[in-house]
């Protein structure tokens, strides 16, 4: 295992005794929970744990690594995390296409308990935006952060701890919402325990890179670093406090939120909104203002409208939660102050849109020719779309007509679809061949394919829930002559049908893209490297001595 | 202000509280308020809380995800007020540990279902949705008849609630396994007690028409009947309204 013998003696000995600890709990839960699901998950945990034992003993009495390893970056989390990130888009995604279907041909549940839609959305929407997104974000910072500060990872052994603690969590959640197990919360869903592994795997994902830029050689934090930071940081704090609960005994999997009604529903979507701008907006941006860039061979264009975007979206965006409780029983002045600053919210976001399109000026050249550059611009674009979107439907009056619809879904894929995964698969296509050594992709002509799949899939699937959405918003509110009500529900429900099949087909063709992208992948990982180095195995690129070139203009 | 912004980048833990305490601001105006303003949930000292069977219901209503189809919560829109019932209260969500208030209505509203169709078409509705509308596309939940509740803890989520504030007494807790069972057998002594905890409007009754089972089905459809019933708090609101 490459991975072990990286480890110094001393962290392939903690390795063995935290997972020891980490087995130990799982027994605990497996035994206080009987015939609960949280046994289940309680022999998930130890499972995971031994097969981690197992991999540190394989490599236990490999040479240590010598002390030359400060040489040179610290990138097999990055590595490992860019490949798991994408075997969970191809999981997330097929899961997301096929409950699409269900919408269209419900029978394609086949009648199992955890077939059905209301288990599988928040397996769908876990897998994609936790799944694929958090591991994207979590192996390219650690990449960022290193290069843009110049200095190695502290250790190399918190940063596995990371990945891996993060992807059990992930694991235990998409389980459990099969088996039942969820708080309910839209993209909270995971239960007492799963939260709580989540907040020490965070604390630690803080430490290192608060270890890390306390390492650096450059005197100043690259604007990557403040996203980046910014997304751990807020995420914490927005977690913890959504997540507050009471469990109703500590062998079981349910729990009662702190919170009820009124004041559960403000924190809730103080929670879900921001996650949305932590986590799919800092977070990628990060990503964005670190590979776009260095894809395009450019500065950043301007600094100050970096500051500006960023300190506006750290600010801005915690206010405009109450925008999802329009017309609600939340107290009208809360839903005016989200719709007010979510108006406002549009200067900062657009203004890093603008930042990041300005940056391609001198090599939109390159735009035409390189689909990987042309993953990020595209993911720019949708982002200003988006984001503009999103502060018009925040408005109440067009709420009145766009909440409850597809078009929030419409919306949210406008997001997901075409800003955070263009913008992920954008980076991965620039950051595998960085990393594993190669020249390019294995094959240039697939990012090419996935490209198109993935704008087609894209706009297939926003048009069509753009058109179901404010279809079923209009039927619902629509009057006859007589001053009833025109359309009963079921009727605007037939009428979703063929946008239903759009989406799914939309869907699919992304899904395709993604399949493309992880073929196109593990074929550059595997292939030989060129023969003219002469060298077997990984060589680690060496911490840059020189500028980092990283710094923006002005 | 760029130049502090440039000394400011320099610094790794100034630029990590900087962080905490611009992100936080937001959130501590608008959250915090709705805990000690008196107004922003209605009084309603008359609205009772979920039976432990109907608790049991809710709990199903959340493990099956029901909530990413159906909204509980009717806007102040008068076709929504036409179409599901008066709008909905905060109150009304007072003891709803999480709140269900939903995001998307891929199937209709259900804050005021209660009461709205029988138990026949809701045990037929939920057996196969397509029976009764042919036009449904919601998942079938026959399994829920053939399950039997479970029971044992009813007690200890009982008192989770109580911990998190929801009104339960001692004699609720101490007889919540016995009053889910007093809730679906109508001439048990089990039932009087159901009606001295709960008060006499609550409905005790066979709610799967299979008086020799207590199952997940009866659970889930007699959270659905009490659903906009705990309370007339609403009715009363836009009843004043119209004056």
């Amino acid at each position: 295992m490459a991975m072990i013998t990286q480890l110094t003696k001393s962290e392939r000995q903690l390795a063995i005794g935290v997972l020891l600890l980490i087995a130990c709990i799982g027994l605990a839960f497996a035994g206080a929970g009987k015939d609960d699901p949280l046994a289940v998950h309680g022999f998930l945990i130890v499972a995971s744990a031994i097969l981690g034992i197992f991999a540190v003993i394989s490599g236990y009495f490999a040479p240590e690594p010598g002390e030359d390893r400060f040489g040179s970056y610290y990138d097999t989390p990055s590595k490992v995390g860019l490949l798991i990130a994408m075997g969970w888009a191809a999981f997330g995604f097929f899961i997301g296409d096929w409950v699409a279907w269900q919408l269209a041909y419900p029978s394609l549940n086949f009648d199992a308990g955890w077939t059905s839609f209301g288990r599988l959305r928040p397996v769908h929407t876990t897998s994609v935006l936790f799944g694929f997104g958090g591991n994207a974000l979590i192996a390219t910072s650690f990449y960022v952060m290193q290069r843009t500060s110049r200095a190695r990872l502290p250790d190399q052994l918190s940063p596995l701890f990371v990945l891996f603690g993060y992807n059990l969590f992930c694991l235990l959640a998409v389980t459990g919402y099969m088996m039942g197990v969820t708080q309910s919360k839209e993209y909270a869903e995971p239960e007492w325990y799963a939260d709580i592994w989540l907040v020490i795997v965070w604390v630690t994902y803080f430490v290192v890179y608060l270890r890390t830029l306390a390492r650096r050689k450059e005197p100043h934090i690259y604007v990557a670093n403040w996203y980046y930071m910014a997304f751990i940081l807020v995420m914490a704090m927005l977690h913890i406090v959504n997540n507050l609960a009471v469990p109703i005994s500590f062998g079981s999997a349910k729990s009662y939120s702190l919170f009820s009604g009124v004041q559960d529903a403000m924190t809730q979507w103080w929670y879900g909104h921001n996650a949305v701008a932590f986590f799919l907006t800092a977070g990628f941006l990060g990503m964005m203002y670190y590979f776009m860039p260095k894809r395009a061979g450019r500065p950043l264009y301007s600094y100050r409208m970096s500051i500006i975007s960023f300190w506006g979206i750290t600010f801005l965006y915690m206010w405009v939660g109450s925008h999802h409780l329009h017309w609600t029983a939340l107290p009208q002045w809360v839903q005016t102050l989200g719709m007010t600053f979510s108006i406002i919210l549009l200067v900062p976001s657009w203004t890093a849109a603008a930042n990041a399109l300005l940056t391609l000026n001198g090599a939109w050249h390159k735009v035409r020719e390189d689909a990987t550059l042309r993953f990020m611009m595209v993911a720019a674009v949708f982002y200003g779309l988006t984001t503009f979107e999103g502060s018009f439907m925040a408005i109440r009056s067009v709420n009145s007509l766009s909440h409850y619809t597809d078009w929030t879904i419409g919306h949210v894929h406008a997001g997901a679809l075409g800003w955070v995964a263009m913008i992920t698969f954008g980076s991965i296509y620039a950051c595998i061949p960085w990393l594993w050594k190669r020249e390019t992709m294995y094959s240039p002509r697939l990012v090419e394919v996935h490209f198109w799949l993935a704008l087609a899939g894209a706009v297939v699937y926003v048009l069509a829930m753009w058109n179901s959405g404010i279809i079923q918003g209009l039927m619902w509110r629509t009057y006859n002559a007589s001053g009833t009500l025109a359309y009963s529900f079921v009727e605007s429900l037939v009428a979703m049908h063929p946008y239903y099949i759009a989406r799914a087909s939309g869907g699919l063709l992304f899904l395709i893209g993604a399949l493309v992208g992880c073929y196109n992948v593990w074929m550059t990982v595997r292939a030989p490297r060129p023969a003219e180095e002469g060298l077997v195995g990984d060589v680690p690129e060496p911490t840059a001595t020189g500028q980092s070139g990283q710094q923006p203009a002005e | 202000m760029f130049g502090l912004h440039y000394w400011l980048e320099s610094k790794t833990v100034g630029f990590a509280l900087c962080i905490i305490i611009v992100a936080s601001i937001g959130g501590v105006v608008e959250i915090a308020p709705l805990f000690t303003i008196h107004q922003t949930v209605e009084d309603s000292p008359e609205m009772r809380v979920y039976t432990p069977l109907e608790q049991a219901g809710r709990n199903i209503y959340v493990r099956e995800g029901c909530y990413a189809c159906h909204s509980q919560m009717i806007r102040t829109l008068r076709d929504e007020v036409e179409r599901y019932g008066p709008y909905s209260l905060a109150v009304e969500s007072k003891y709803d540990h999480p709140m269900l208030w939903g995001s998307k209505r891929t199937g209709p509203d259900l804050a005021r279902v209660g009461g709205k169709y029988s138990d026949e078409w809701h045990v037929a509705h939920l057996v196969n949705p397509r029976d009764v509308v042919p036009e449904s596309v919601m998942p079938a939940y026959a399994r829920l008849l053939r399950n039997e509740l479970r029971t044992d803890d009813l007690a200890s989520h009982l008192k989770a609630l109580r911990a998190v504030g929801v009104p339960y007494t001692d004699d609720m807790i101490a007889n919540a396994r016995a009053d889910a069972y007093g809730q679906v057998s109508p001439d048990s002594p089990l039932a009087e007690g159901v009606s001295k905890r709960y008060g006499d409007a609550t409905t005790v009754r066979v709610f799967d028409r299979n008086p020799d089972q207590l199952t997940e089905m009866d659970a889930l459809v007699a959270y659905l009947q009490i659903l906009g019933r705990l309370t007339d708090a609403a009715h009363k609101s836009t009843a004043q309204a119209g004056e």
